[in-house]
Parts: structure tokens; C-alpha cells; sequence
């Protein structure tokens, strides 16, 4: 009796949490279709107030105040939203000279971003100087390319980190530029910077195929393109150069787009790749639509940009 | 027993329901908003970044010194009233410092002309002055050369054509930019000493293509920034006026 008792209860738990387990990635759908709103940031570099009036090319422009209203409003339109930045969170106004990086990382944390992947000037004050500020961030930092195992950072970067939003599972990785060249390694110490692409190669696999992740999504701070230097690791070659990434949001080149870059992956697959300028003037909006396999309307996916 | 059964059943449908529910991407979307001031403030935000900026601000504007005109880097060929005051702000600031530390005088400091971002306008000097002048984290640091390596960059600098700021050093061209004259503290350079030249570390790390700071004997870290040292000048000064003398020119 006893036995057939405690049977019972597994029995349920383990009911229960299949129930839970799987509510999370399906059933907490009200709906046959969903979307997912990710909103992005990059080379922000301490923009915390809006430009001058008198500023000669970006008057009245940008604001960490104005973006928290534009971000509040989508997220109430849309609560299925991610907001990530894809780095050089640090330098460029006093703020960044007075307070290190306190006030960056405080105010992203109050703004409720998901995660940030780390540029070159997250290491102006030292990868001290950066880990100082961890305190005030309560966003996860994504790199998948830097290892920092013998540093002081070991530990407090992840490589990837997977999102549930209205049972969409959703992988983000990050990827940054090389260091050196661009850093006193003074400041970063021990940071070994990886290959881009063969990180992203065992990224998109465990996302893929591991994680089975609905949405995989690279934040990057390697830069859009290098025109006079093609051959150079960039955005728009590494999404030539791999496949399964739904969408690169990169950083660094400070390039101001049009709209997205639709690239054509190995697999002759999309990739969209995107880039917000610099110094929180624009906020990038990407919206995934999902639908059912039955109420399918054409093949494949349709890009509007 | 039946219990259990109904839980099997349970799990049944689950997947049988998952199944039906799976979702493909149909469509995707990209748009850019602009953050312009059609969007209002955020006015949580807005007050916890307020005392911030007032700290900043109060600080970045008390005033320092008093600058007599106003002065740019592209008011000489050469050398510039500017250019040649923060050359030998470098000089004054991070020699003691040096000293103390080595027991070793610097001998020279070399800048580069894009180093300087801004402008000092005439009247009030404060720390924002500070800052426009050098907005960047450089730090000074001191390279131990011989004369092969001062060489090359008495030749970068003749074949340069620019003001780039010294201290120190007096340079002389003739009309076809040869070197005519090159003394280091009013000597000629010579192949036995070493020459202690100040810099910052951008440039020493090869910005501006200054190829000739390595190899080198030393290299001492001041972890002293360049901007700090201005600040700390703007302190010690009640005005500030420089001039555009004969450390580099040439000859017509």
C-alpha cells in the first residue's frame, strides 16, 4: 500500500512537472501564433543624456530616459520581447570618466535588458576597472569568444544563455572583436580572444541541436564590414560563413543601416543582420512572427525590412 | 491504480497536443525607431540620473584658471601655442613624477597633432576644458631611445609637416625639409645617451604611425593620464598663455 502510494505521487510529480516542463515551451500560448519582439542597442558609449541642441549632427537626439519610455511601451505591446546590447557600453562622456561605469550598467538593469555582450571599450578602465562595475548589472554578459579563465571575469560571462518567451525558445551567444591592436593588453590581462567562427560553429550547434532552440540570435561586436579590408572577420562574413542564425546584431563599426542585411548563409539560408549606429540614437526592432504549420500562407519565411 | 492510468492518458495528450501546436517563423520584421524628442522622458529614469549629472556638472565647471586668448592646433605650421603648451604641460606634470620613481629626468616629449580634440577658448579654463582637449584615457608613458631611434623620429617629423606638439626638442627644417638642426635640451644628440622621451601610450603602441618608439631599452608606465596632468596644471595656473615660439620651423 505504501508502495503503491509512493508510486502514485511520483507518478503525478513527474505529471505535474512534464505539465510545467512543457507548459513553458507550449502551453502558456493563449494563441495558434506568436511573436517575439527583440530590441537592440550597440556602442552606446555612456550616451546617458540626450545630444545638445546645438550638437552639429546629432541634435536632440538619443536619451536613456527616452529609450526607457520606448521600451516600456513595446514591452507592454508586446510582452514576448528581449532587449540586448551588443556592446561598447563604456566611454564617451563624463559619466563613463566619473563613474566607471556604475550609472551605464544601473540604468541598462532599470531598463530591464536581457543581455549585453562585451566591446573592445568595456576594457578602458582594465578588466579590473570592468569588473568592478558587475555589482550594478543585473543583465547576463554573453561572449563566447573570450576566455577568460585566468582573469578576474572567469565566471561572470556566459557563452550563451537560452530565453523562454510564449513557449518560443529562444538562444542568444556572443561573439567579440580581437582585442589586441585595439586594447593596451595591459587592460585586459590574460583574455585569450578564440577564433569567431568556430566559436559560432560550436555555438549554433548546441543551440541548434542541443538546446533545440526555436530562434538563435548573435550578438557581435566585430563590426558590420571592413571595406579595406574584407577578409577581416565582420558581420556580414561570418553570416556568409556559418548558418542557423536567425539574426546577427552587431556593433563597433558604429554603421548606420538603412535597414537590415538580409545574407544569404552556407546553406543559402537568411540571416538578417543588423546595426544600430552609435551613442543610443536608434533603437533596433526586430519582430519574429511564429504561426502553425497549418495555417501556413507561403513557404519559407517572409522578410519585410 | 486507475490514478496512475489517468496520468499516462494525461501524458498522451500532452504530446499529442504539443505536436499540434508547433510553431514555424513565418515572418520577420526589422525597423529602426529613432529616439528623438517626440518621446517623452522617462521621469523615474530622468530622476536617478539627475544627481549625477549635477555632481558632473558642478565639478567639470568650477574654475580653474583663466585662458588670455583663444587658442587652436591650427594657429601655426609647427608648432602651435597649443600644441606646444601641452607638450610642456606633459613636461612639467610627469617629470617629478619620473624623477621620484627613476632619479632619471625626461628628456623630451612628443605628441600627436589629431591628439588634440578641442579648442581653448578664451576666458574661463575648467575641468570640461580638460576634457574636450583630451577626451581619451591615454596615459603618459616614458621610452628609453638611442640615437637611431630619435633619428627616425626627428624624420617623422620632418616628413610629417605637422604640427605635432614637443617639448624639449628643437627642431630646424630648410626650405626641401631637410633637418638642418636637432637638439635635445639645447645638445646635439649623441650616440651614447639615452634618451628619455614622454609620450602617451597610444602613440608608443604605434598610433599615427609612430613606428620608432619600439624596440626600445625601457619602458615606464607613469599610469598617469594625459588629461590628469592638464587638470593638474589648470590647478597650479592663474592664466594660461601660450605662445607659438622656435622649437619647430623652418627656414624659407
Amino acid at each position: 500500500m505504501k508502495r503503491r502510494n509512493f508510486i502514485r505521487k511520483t507518478s503525478a510529480g513527474t505529471a505535474l512537472m512534464a505539465l510545467g516542463g512543457l507548459g513553458l515551451q507550449s502551453f502558456s500560448r493563449t494563441s495558434a501564433s506568436t511573436k517575439i519582439t527583440i530590441l537592440h542597442t550597440n556602442d552606446v558609449h555612456s550616451h546617458i543624456d540626450s545630444f545638445n541642441p546645438n550638437d552639429a549632427k546629432y541634435a536632440n537626439k538619443g536619451g536613456v530616459a527616452r529609450r526607457a519610455t520606448l521600451v516600456e511601451s513595446i514591452r507592454h505591446e508586446n510582452p514576448n520581447t528581449l532587449l540586448l546590447d551588443a556592446g561598447d557600453i563604456f566611454q564617451g562622456t563624463p559619466y563613463f570618466n566619473y563613474y566607471g561605469g556604475e550609472l551605464e550598467f544601473k540604468l541598462m538593469s532599470k531598463l530591464k535588458y536581457d543581455a549585453a555582450t562585451l566591446g573592445n571599450h568595456d576594457f578602458d578602465n582594465g578588466i579590473d576597472g570592468l569588473y568592478a562595475q558587475l555589482p550594478h548589472a543585473k543583465f547576463q554578459f554573453i561572449t563566447a569568444n573570450y576566455d577568460f579563465s585566468n582573469t578576474i571575469m572567469d565566471t561572470h560571462t556566459k557563452p550563451y544563455k537560452t530565453f523562454f518567451k510564449d513557449g518560443i525558445k529562444i538562444g542568444v551567444f556572443g561573439l567579440g572583436i580581437k582585442l589586441e591592436g585595439l586594447v593596451a593588453p595591459n587592460m585586459f590581462k590574460e583574455t585569450k580572444y578564440l577564433d569567431p567562427i568556430e566559436s559560432c560553429q560550436e555555438m549554433t550547434r548546441i543551440l541548434k541541436v542541443d538546446e533545440t532552440c526555436d530562434l538563435i540570435i548573435c550578438l557581435s561586436h566585430l563590426g558590420y564590414y571592413y571595406k579595406n579590408n574584407p577578409n577581416k572577420i565582420s558581420d556580414l562574413a561570418l553570416a556568409k560563413a556559418t548558418k542557423d542564425i536567425d539574426l546577427i546584431i552587431g556593433g563597433h563599426t558604429h554603421t548606420f543601416l538603412p535597414k537590415p542585411t538580409i545574407v544569404k548563409n552556407i546553406e543559402n539560408k537568411n540571416t538578417l543582420v543588423n546595426q544600430v549606429g552609435c551613442y543610443g540614437i536608434n533603437l533596433g526592432r526586430i519582430d519574429f512572427y511564429f504561426d502553425t504549420d497549418k495555417n501556413k500562407t507561403a513557404n519559407g519565411t517572409s522578410i519585410i525590412v | 491504480m486507475r490514478f496512475t492510468h489517468f496520468f499516462f492518458l494525461l501524458y498522451f495528450l500532452v504530446f499529442l497536443n504539443c505536436e499540434q501546436g508547433k510553431l514555424r517563423l513565418s515572418k520577420i520584421e526589422g525597423t529602426q525607431i529613432a529616439i528623438s524628442d517626440s518621446i517623452t522622458t522617462d521621469s523615474e529614469i530622468e530622476s536617478f540620473i539627475k544627481p549625477y549629472r549635477v555632481n558632473i556638472q558642478k565639478d567639470l565647471d568650477s574654475v580653474l584658471a583663466y585662458s588670455a586668448g583663444t587658442y587652436s592646433k591650427n594657429d601655426g605650421e609647427f608648432n602651435t601655442a597649443l600644441g606646444n603648451f601641452m607638450a610642456d604641460v606633459i613636461y612639467s606634470e610627469a617629470n617629478p613624477i619620473f624623477k621620484s620613481r627613476t632619479q632619471k629626468d625626461i628628456d623630451m616629449v612628443l605628441l600627436n597633432h589629431g591628439g588634440i580634440r578641442g579648442l581653448l577658448n578664451k576666458g574661463n579654463v575648467s575641468k570640461r576644458t580638460a576634457f574636450q582637449l583630451m577626451p581619451f584615457e591615454n596615459s603618459i608613458v616614458v621610452v628609453a631611445l638611442k640615437k637611431p631611434q630619435i633619428d627616425s623620429l626627428i624624420d617623422y617629423l620632418s616628413t610629417q609637416k605637422k604640427a605635432h606638439p614637443i617639448s624639449k626638442l628643437k627642431l630646424t627644417l630648410d626650405k626641401n625639409y631637410n633637418v638642418i638642426e636637432a637638439k635635445i635640451k639645447g645638445k646635439e644628440i649623441t650616440n651614447n645617451k639615452t634618451y628619455y622621451v614622454a609620450t602617451s601610450d597610444y602613440l608608443y603602441n604605434g598610433g599615427d604611425n609612430m613606428n620608432f618608439f619600439k624596440p626600445n631599452d625601457t619602458l615606464y608606465r607613469l599610469d598617469y593620464k594625459i588629461r590628469n596632468a592638464i587638470i593638474d596644471n589648470f590647478n597650479k595656473l592663474d592664466t594660461i598663455n601660450p605662445v607659438i615660439d622656435n622649437r619647430f620651423t623652418q627656414i624659407k
